[in-house]
């Protein structure tokens, strides 16, 4: 889905917790997560910690969408 | 070699009888004897060979510590020293067929053990060790289990005998991209005449060197002002609303959904929830942002450091659904998003 969006020359950025299997799709933009289950969330956490760990990671892939890339990239 | 050579097997919490999904963040532990499909595997062996013992790790827990779990794995193999390594068969589920492919892969590369394993050809495990390892070619689900164990088994036999495995289609494994000298009777010119001349004549013809398919897309330019631009987010973690109304599939997706959001701050239970049948969904249902992370995405928006969130966000399953319909699923909401003017996307996957 990733790929087949980007094809139509839209930024897509991944969020996925398996990155190898981001990579092996091939997405270009990919921002690593928390756990499988809950990808942008950590249960463990308070309600107001595990709002500023979305935060951040969205923010995250907010950034990789305003950034240039040639090829597969992490952003952590 | 008069006594039975010796099998370690693996296996996720599923198949190793320990439980679904909410079992899935189980580490790895060791029994020293045949569970699940070990015991048919072991049957198939017929006697030559014998399974001495199970891994049984939780799909989550392997792919969430991958580094620990293939210390735990190798520990094992210092101490059993099996003769082949066999796991699986993990069909079409990907957490599963990634863990039996890095188990694969670490265990060639650092052992010198043959391993075998089984998945359906568009596992993403395959890539990360048909190279290594031999990994049978199996349906997409578990119907295949009976047809895959005693073919991964007669494979397993060979190599613990030192017998060269026969051509990748003669074997049932998935080819490695090998290539080898052998003899034929007819030299390379008449075979390719011989090819043409079937090709013209609309006769069947089989290549000898089938080409490599190379599907990359290169990156769209990014995005040059954030604070004008509409990101849409889209999730094939399951998040749908309540009743899911477009009855979006738990599992093998055949469609996709897209719901507004454009007056929510956030996605709220149990107004929505997953309806995936791939993870323990317990987390997600509590709260569906920790999936599809609306509330972030309208917080930026009301600080202006985004234009504006796209009015709907897009949803299916990603498990068991095959990569066609995937590609399927893309290209529309691809091209709905193109025309609708979005920015940039936010894809989540679980």
């Amino acid at each position: 889905m990733v790929k087949e969006i980007e094809r139509y020359g839209i930024p897509i950025v991944h969020m996925a917790t398996i990155t190898t299997i981001s990579e092996s799709v091939g997405a270009n933009r990919i921002v690593p997560t928390v756990a499988i289950p809950h990808p942008v969330g950590d249960p463990s956490l308070s309600p107001e910690d595990e709002y500023a760990l979305r935060k951040e990671l969205v923010g995250k892939a907010l950034k990789a969408l305003t950034t240039e890339v040639t090829g597969t990239t992490h952003f952590e | 070699m008069s006594e039975k050579f010796k099998v370690l097997y693996y296996v996720n919490q599923f198949f190793g009888q320990v439980g679904g999904e909410d079992k899935a963040g189980m580490p790895p532990e060791y029994r020293p004897e045949k569970v699940g499909p070990a015991l048919g595997f072991d049957g198939a062996l017929q006697g030559e060979g014998e399974v001495v013992g199970t891994i049984i790790c939780g799909d989550n827990y392997f792919n969430e510590n991958k580094e620990e779990s293939l210390e735990f794995i190798k520990k094992t193999i210092k101490e059993v020293e099996p003769d082949v390594v066999v796991a699986g068969p993990a069909f079409n589920a990907g957490r599963y067929g990634m863990a039996c492919g890095e188990l694969a892969k670490a265990v060639a590369e650092e052992f010198k053990i043959p391993v075998v394993t089984g998945m359906y050809i568009e596992n993403p495990g395959v890539e990360i060790c048909k190279d290594k390892a031999i990994v049978v070619s199996t349906a997409d689900s578990a119907a295949g289990m009976r047809k895959a164990l005693p073919v991964m088994a007669a494979i397993a036999r060979k190599l613990a005998k030192g017998i060269e495995l026969d051509a990748p289609e003669k074997e049932g494994y998935i080819p490695q991209g090998r290539r080898k000298t052998l003899f034929v009777d007819k030299r390379g010119s008449l075979r390719a005449i011989d090819m043409l001349l079937a090709r013209f004549k609309g006769e069947e013809f089989e290549t000898e060197l089938p080409m490599p398919v190379f599907d990359q897309v290169e990156p769209a330019p990014a995005i040059k002002d954030l604070s004008k631009a509409t990101i849409a987010v889209c999730t094939s973690g399951g998040i749908v609303p309540q009743g899911n109304p477009d009855g979006i599939q738990s599992a093998s997706a055949q469609k996709w959904g897209k719901y507004d959001v454009s007056e929510l701050v956030e996605l709220k239970a149990p107004d929505f929830y997953s309806t995936h049948g791939g993870y323990d969904t317990a987390y997600a249902n509590e709260n569906p942002n920790r999936v599809v992370p609306l509330d972030i995405l309208k917080e930026y928006e009301k600080e202006g450091v985004i234009g504006k969130v796209y009015e709907f966000f897009f949803t299916t399953t990603g498990t068991g659904t095959s990569v066609s319909n995937a590609k399927k699923f893309g290209r529309e909401i691809g091209k709905f998003l193109k025309e609708a003017g979005v920015d940039g996307v936010i894809l989540t996957s679980t």
